[in-house]
């Protein structure tokens, strides 16, 4: 029988141990886990505050409206002086206290690990999928872009890498109908 | 309809819920002699135009902010859009 | 399988035969025909028969405006009803049959409806079917049935896919005849982002289907060369097959692509049709132009068509309804016909023109102002009687007859929006009016340019306007040369006198349907065509309606502008459900939420319920339990004996921080939240600013300015939005911003007797989660194995119970660790159905009690809502109507004949007072059977019900037959002093 004291071991939002990757050809689909993610928010009358802490965490100017700074840490803008903050999560699983920490009253952070499944998709021609799942301007995207959008009735947030670098952001508790959405997509386009 | 986010451009408006008439910015004051009234005539009453109409739209699919539109009801024309908090603010609203 | 009307040339492939069947009879016919022109090809023009009447047709355009001839198309599963032939591809294999017609086409016996035809004038169902009454449902209505409809659907689930998509451009261009192409040329070559968007499987519009030069070059090849360098450009997207089918708001256009329509089946994983949604900064409608018929006596026999498509069967697929054809007009452009069908060897009988300054010719025999005054041939043409201008009649043999009436500006994307068409009197046409949906041009045939010089230099003018309107600088290409006849028209609409002069030919529609109309008084033009049905048939009138609205005209003395037209709407051609729905069907209708311990559950062989997109486990079967209820039960007592667990992860969960996160609260609950301590939870009821109970929760303050709000499931979405709005509009300088947290965190409820044994297991010992030290409604942030988790002791079974949260990703692993801890305790997991049954034994209001229409006080909580903050509906709650003297109150009901259930719904009535609305007294809103009490037990809302404790009332429920004592008690049922909740 199982030891319930050690530590518990997660599951990937596909409800698998190992994410699933699926090549179509030259495009690639992979579901991500090593992803923290937390919501960060700037404090009534503490926004400049607030930013500089999120600037220096992230080590360049923060994001506007519609936008993503991409890297080992990424940023990108939700609404009005909130953004959401993304790290790998085996060094950043605790990201929301993180966040905390630096930004004490200036900032509230939320964790927002485990509210979204991510699917990387990779290759050429993305932009012929993805006017099949949702009405972002693709074609007018060429990386750092991150818009929330609609994708077969799931809230994401599409955050463009590059034209051949796409990442989707859906509610975790529907990953597996996000992941068929966007393999039929895949197939129908590709 | 396209609704043009003051902050991120151009949307489809489906990506929005509609609430109504933006005077419901103006809740009225509970401490009032005429609170009751004030409060019936606030969530009941509706002018209901047939044109130019200010009211409330939220963003829920994308950004999650609440919008004054100022759209004419029968041509769907939409000549003012603003975040709702600033014009709140203007408007009086604070604590 | 000789195609005895073929002719030279054309734009089919020779080199690839197809064959196909109609109606059981094999064909053949070549790539690039359409099924109605490969049908022509092989001698056939009976192709349908009509919708009222039954009479035999043939095609009357070679189109998308076609009324007659649509057929069902392929068979099976995906056999498609009132297919229009002329725009059916024809691919190898192809099957089809006529239809509206029993046994045959060819011996329709429902064709003697048109010996009845006195009797089936326009509006004849409002005047017959009357008597007697009883008749209706028992006679005509099963023989209308029978009768009605056009074509039949499958029965079988579509096999195919269909997509939605996306697509966003500068300018959209409808149409890539020659105004298209040089408006895509013009605006490509500046830079823009251009989609040139066109119904035909082939760019050219026009110029594919007739012999008119452009730069004396073959239309079709000069439109090829044009097509290779729109190709080229990159920012040029050309969408063939593709149908605007509607403008909406804004720039926003739908489009339907076929992409496999052509095919015999879709390649794999392909779609079969795309519905596209375009987002255009501008547009230009270059739809071309529609050619209307004249109408006159029995103008409806197969073989007579629109002189246009005549010469576009000859001209683009190489096929004649007949070697012996007859051409009728009221203008020049009816000429070409002659002109083009002669050069393929058809022989031209005669050029009937109405007018009588019509001029003679060496090449054919002209009949100036003359006017065809019958015809002949039931199943097909065989003549025609001709009355000249000076009064004798001729008959003319010929099995074909091209009509032209003029032509009429194709509109219809330009009025969707209401706006209406304008008069133009020297084309005698409707053209474009002045409410243009926003963002929309007009070019070409379709805004009154009818030469193909015009259509050219439109294209251009309405793209260089265009590119101005967007800031890019064009240099205009140039234009090349092409004929600019103008437009010689005398209008002429129908022949006078005529008996059966048809004008919607697929809702048999006669000139004479329009005078009875008239004579009762029908004369707006919307009663016309409500009245007579002009118009409203799968083709919106697209040939008919201007005929209709002249001979109103006519009989009204008013000119036509005065008389005016009927709104069109989308879709202009039908479109397809599927195209629709696209991939939202069947088990991907919508989304399914899974809950953390989904995997488990199935293997649990758990039966899982349906909550919105979640979906839940109901109750939990072990081996041998054959009814819902032996499990169920079972949760029940062995929860409330030991210990349950139970996944509530989709309760909403929503993050308040921030300076002001209490006084936030305290606006949007109507009891106090501002002095809630650090490490404790309370409940909450939320209002309607109407006094209304909206939804309940707890908020838990894990620190001064963070609380972990929950909300029902169902409201989650609601309540997040009303507390953004309080936030953003009523009082924006609070500080307090909100998160929803409802996928972050896997939660589990554990209830019972030993629930905190079986947790101390669970949770890592150096938490403190003692009576003493983790009290009733207490919360805080601990660990399972090193794991961080929230603790929070609130119950909704009445138990003493915690709810332990996770980051959802180790759901799966708490749910296995919880069960193992749990098996000494003979732990059970229990379901939604359990888990309402506890609440109900309780006394715990859910979504049945907070039904929109009742109030706190109603639910028992009158004191709750404070008076002596704000806080939303606080005031209104104040209203005397919602504190009246004989209120609702919730409360407990039990049968008093144990074995009877209180069913939910059922409404309560004084004993010994009439049973009816007026002497109601409340209803059932929860029910379940108790396994802890023995018997069945309900929640109600009974009148003044906090004051009748005791009181035997009657329950009835009329619809379902039921009629029993109930007592009343309180909602309560198990432990009312909350004794162990506090243990």
């Amino acid at each position: 029988m199982s030891d319930i004291s050690a530590r518990m071991e997660p599951l990937t939002p596909l409800g698998t141990k190992t994410p699933k990757i699926d090549v179509f050809g030259p495009v690639t689909l992979s579901e991500v886990v090593d992803c923290a993610l937390a919501s960060f928010s700037a404090r009534l009358g503490q926004q400049d505050a607030a930013r500089n802490v999120l600037m220096r965490f992230c080590g360049s100017a923060l994001p506007g409206p519609g936008q993503a700074v991409l890297g080992t840490v990424t940023v990108f803008w939700t609404g009005p002086e909130q953004w959401m903050v993304m790290a790998p999560h085996d060094t950043h699983e605790d990201l929301a206290e993180q966040l905390k920490a630096l930004a004490a009253e200036a900032a509230s952070t939320t964790e927002q690990n485990d509210a979204w499944c991510r699917f990387d998709l990779k290759g050429p021609n993305l932009a012929d999928v993805f006017e099949r799942l949702c009405p972002i301007n693709i074609r007018a995207s060429s990386g750092g872009e991150a818009t929330r959008t609609s994708i077969d009735h799931l809230g994401c947030f599409v955050i463009v890498g590059a034209r051949d670098a796409i990442t989707v952001l859906g509610p975790r508790s529907a990953a597996g109908s996000l992941h068929h959405a966007l393999v039929t997509a895949i197939r129908s386009a590709i | 309809m396209i609704i043009e986010h003051p902050l991120l451009g151009p949307r489809d408006a489906s990506e929005f819920t509609y609430m109504g008439d933006a005077a419901l910015i103006h809740r009225p004051d509970w401490t009032a002699t005429t609170a009751v009234q004030d409060f019936a005539d606030y969530g009941y009453l509706r002018d209901n135009p047939a044109g130019r109409h200010r009211e409330l739209w939220f963003h829920e699919g994308g950004d999650r902010s609440w919008l004054v539109v100022t759209r004419d009801t029968t041509t769907h024309a939409i000549t003012s859009v603003e975040l709702a908090r600033d014009v709140a603010r203007r408007e009086g609203r604070s604590r | 399988m000789t195609q005895s009307n073929r002719l030279d040339g054309g734009l089919i492939n020779r080199d690839r035969p197809i064959n196909f069947t109609f109606d059981d009879i094999p064909y053949q016919g070549f790539k690039g025909d359409t099924l109605a022109s490969a049908l022509l090809a092989n001698n056939v023009r009976l192709m349908g028969r009509s919708f009222k009447y039954h009479r035999p047709r043939g095609p009357l355009t070679a189109s998308s405006e076609e009324p007659n001839a649509i057929v069902e198309l392929r068979d099976g599963a995906r056999k498609e009803p009132n297919t229009r032939a002329t725009t059916a591809e024809l691919f190898e294999g192809l099957t089809a049959k006529s239809q509206n017609r029993w046994p045959s086409l060819a011996f329709d016996m429902m064709a003697i409806n048109d010996r009845f035809s006195s009797f089936l004038a326009a509006g004849f169902y409002y005047k017959t079917f009357m008597w007697p009454a009883a008749f209706w449902e028992k006679l005509y209505e099963p023989i209308i049935r029978r009768a009605a409809g056009l074509g039949s659907a499958a029965l079988e689930p579509d096999p195919d896919s269909y997509d939605k998509g996306f697509l966003h451009c500068d300018f959209l261009i409808t149409g890539a005849g020659p105004t298209g192409l040089m408006a895509a040329l013009t605006a490509g070559r500046a830079g823009a982002q251009v989609i040139l968007a066109d119904e035909d499987s082939l760019v050219g519009g026009r110029l594919n289907c007739e012999t008119i030069t452009v730069n004396d070059q073959a239309g079709s090849d000069w439109v090829r060369a044009v097509q290779a360098e729109l190709a080229d450009m990159p920012n040029v997207r050309i969408m063939t097959r593709t149908t605007v089918i509607g403008a909406f708001d804004h720039g926003i256009y739908g489009a339907l692509e076929r992409v496999s329509d052509h095919l015999p089946v879709p390649a794999n994983g392909k779609p079969r049709q795309i519905l596209w949604r375009i987002y255009s900064k501008r547009s230009l409608l270059a739809a071309g132009a529609i050619e209307r018929p004249i109408a006159f006596e029995q103008n409806d026999r197969p073989g007579i068509m629109l002189a246009s498509a005549l010469r576009a069967y000859a001209n683009r697929w190489a096929a004649t309804p007949a070697q012996q054809i007859a051409i009728f007009t009221n203008n020049d452009d009816g000429y070409r016909s002659a002109a083009d069908l002669q050069a393929k060897g058809v022989s031209v009988a005669a050029v009937i023109d109405t007018r009588p300054d019509a001029q003679t010719s060496a090449e054919w025999e002209v009949l100036a102002g003359a006017t065809i005054v019958n015809t002949s041939g039931r199943r097909g043409l065989t003549g025609i009687q001709v009355k000249l201008a000076d009064g004798s009649v001729r008959h003319i043999k010929c099995g074909a007859v091209g009509v032209s009436g003029g032509w009429n500006p194709n509109v219809h994307l330009a009025s969707h929006q209401r706006g209406r068409p304008e008069w133009h009197a020297e084309i005698a046409a409707f053209g474009p009016g002045q409410n243009l949906p926003q963002g929309m041009s007009v070019a070409g045939a379709a805004a009154g340019h009818l030469s193909t010089y015009g259509a050219l230099k439109s294209g251009v003018e309405g793209a260089t306007a265009v590119l101005a309107d967007l800031g890019k600088a064009a240099t205009a290409p140039e234009l090349p040369q092409a004929e600019d006849a103008p437009v010689k028209i005398t209008p002429f609409w129908h022949v006078a006198g005529a008996k059966r002069a048809w004008l919607d030919q697929q809702n048999d529609v006669t000139a004479k349907d329009v005078k009875l109309a008239h004579q009762e008084n029908f004369v707006s033009v919307e009663h016309l065509k409500r009245y007579t049905t002009l118009g409203m048939a799968t083709d919106q009138g697209k040939t008919s309606n201007m005929g209709g609205l002249a001979i109103m005209s006519e009989l009204a003395g008013k000119p036509i502008p005065q008389v005016g037209t009927t709104i069109f709407r989308p879709p202009y051609t039908p479109t397809a459900i599927g195209a629709f729905a696209g991939r939202s069907r069947d088990a991907d209708f919508r989304p399914v939420r899974k809950t953390p311990s989904h995997t488990w559950a199935e293997e649990q062989n758990a039966v899982f319920v349906e909550v919105g997109m979640w979906l839940r486990a109901q109750w939990f079967p072990r081996t041998g339990e054959t009814h819902w209820r032996q499990s169920v039960d079972r949760e029940v007592l062995q929860t409330r004996k030991s210990v349950g667990i139970c996944d509530v992860t989709t309760l909403g969960k929503i993050d308040v921080q921030g300076a002001d996160a209490a006084t936030f609260l305290n606006k949007i609950y109507c009891n106090p939240f501002a002095k809630v301590p650090v490490g404790k939870v309370r409940y909450g009821l939320m209002l309607r600013e109407d006094g209304i109970a909206m939804d309940d929760g707890t908020a838990a303050r894990l620190a001064e300015d963070h609380f972990v709000v929950t909300t029902t499931t169902a409201n989650a979405v609601g309540v997040y939005r009303h507390m953004e709005f309080v936030r953003q509009c009523l009082f924006p300088d609070l500080d307090v911003q909100l998160i929803s947290t409802t996928e972050a965190w896997a939660q589990y409820s554990v209830a019972g007797p030993n629930a905190r044994a079986l947790l101390k297991k669970v949770v890592d010992p150096e938490h403190d989660i003692s009576n003493e030290a983790f009290p009733y409604m207490a919360c805080g942030e601990v660990s399972v194995g090193q794991v961080r988790s929230r603790l929070f002791r609130i119950s909704f079974s009445g138990e003493m119970a915690y709810e332990i949260a996770v980051p959802t990703r180790y759901g799966d692993a708490l749910i296995r660790r919880l069960v193992e801890a749990g098996k000494e305790f003979d732990a059970v997991v229990y379901g939604t159905e359990a888990l309402g049954v506890m609440r109900i034994e309780k006394g715990h209001a859910a979504g049945n009690e907070l039904n929109g229409t009742t109030s706190a006080l109603n639910l028992g909580m009158g004191r709750m809502v404070n008076k002596k903050k704000d806080s939303i509906g606080s005031t209104l709650s104040k209203r005397d109507g919602m504190n009246g003297p004989d209120a609702l109150k919730l409360v407990g009901l039990k049968p008093v004949d144990p074995s009877k259930p209180v069913p939910a719904g059922a409404h309560l009535m004084t004993k010994g007072s009439p049973v009816d609305a007026a002497h109601d007294q409340g209803y059932v809103t929860s029910a379940c059977y108790s396994p802890n009490l023995g018997h069945h037990i309900a929640l109600a809302f009974l009148r003044s019900g906090d004051s009748r404790l005791g009181e035997v009332i009657r329950l009835v429920s009329p619809l379902t037959g039921q009629d029993h004592d109930v007592e009343v008690v309180s909602a309560h049922f198990i432990d009312p002093e909350g004794d162990r909740l506090r243990v």
